[in-house]
């Protein structure tokens, strides 16, 4: 019972978020400006580290939670840098 | 998932319940990237995802691996405290980054300066 209502509940939210990362994929290859693609790719980034937790819960494997981080510090550089850039024109001045 | 078979009911309906709250916001606040009409507007639906969204999720994890380990596993909280600390100080950057742009090609519709703001460019310029 405990199994089967886990199991579901991790479908639903893995569906969730993999649609979740659709809508942020569309807003990244539409979106009318530079920065509106920034916020996509920072909301791919989001949704796909808690994609990744969601994994780690379904696997039962606790190392999923470090590729999590790893990838929720290279969203954070990342956007900081694309930020930086549409600000400046420049990342390292 | 053997070792989800295991698990008393209550602690099976706690994760599910985290869980589903978890995703479902992120994926409430990514539909609204899609759907609000100005960049002003979209970035403040990724903040769904980023404070309830994860804490849900990170949660949900946190109370599987302590209920099916048998011992406290809090490592999860590093990501909830490193999202939360982080994704204000992105978004405030590249809303700053948005309005510098939109100023400096003059357009419409740009939220206005405030006079304190104002005195402080002057300054700076």
């Amino acid at each position: 019972m405990s199994a089967t209502i886990i199991f579901w509940a991790v479908t639903i939210a893995q569906t969730a978020l993999a649609i979740a990362m659709m809508c942020a994929l569309y807003r990244m290859i539409r979106g009318p400006r530079a920065q509106d693609r920034v916020l996509g790719l920072d909301t791919l980034y989001m949704n796909a580290m808690l994609l990744l937790v969601t994994i780690g819960i379904r696997s039962s494997n606790i190392a999923y939670f470090e590729t999590a981080l790893v990838i929720g510090m290279l969203g954070f550089v990342a956007t900081m840098a694309l930020a930086k850039f549409l600000m400046r024109g420049e990342v390292i001045e | 998932m053997s070792a989800a078979a295991d698990l008393p009911l209550w602690v099976a309906l706690l994760i599910a319940f985290f869980l589903l709250l978890g995703a479902g916001l992120t994926l409430i606040g990514s539909i609204g990237l899609v759907r609000l009409g100005s960049f002003y507007d979209r970035i403040h639906a990724p903040t769904l995802g980023s404070s309830w969204g994860t804490a849900g999720i990170v949660l949900a994890s946190m109370i599987f691996f302590t209920a099916t380990e048998g011992r406290p596993v809090v490592h999860e909280i590093l990501i909830g405290i490193f999202v939360t600390a982080t994704m204000p100080v992105t978004l405030m950057l590249l809303g700053r980054a948005t309005l510098y742009r939109d100023r400096a090609e003059g357009v419409e519709n740009v939220p206005e300066m405030l006079a304190s703001s104002e005195s402080i460019s002057k300054q700076t310029e």
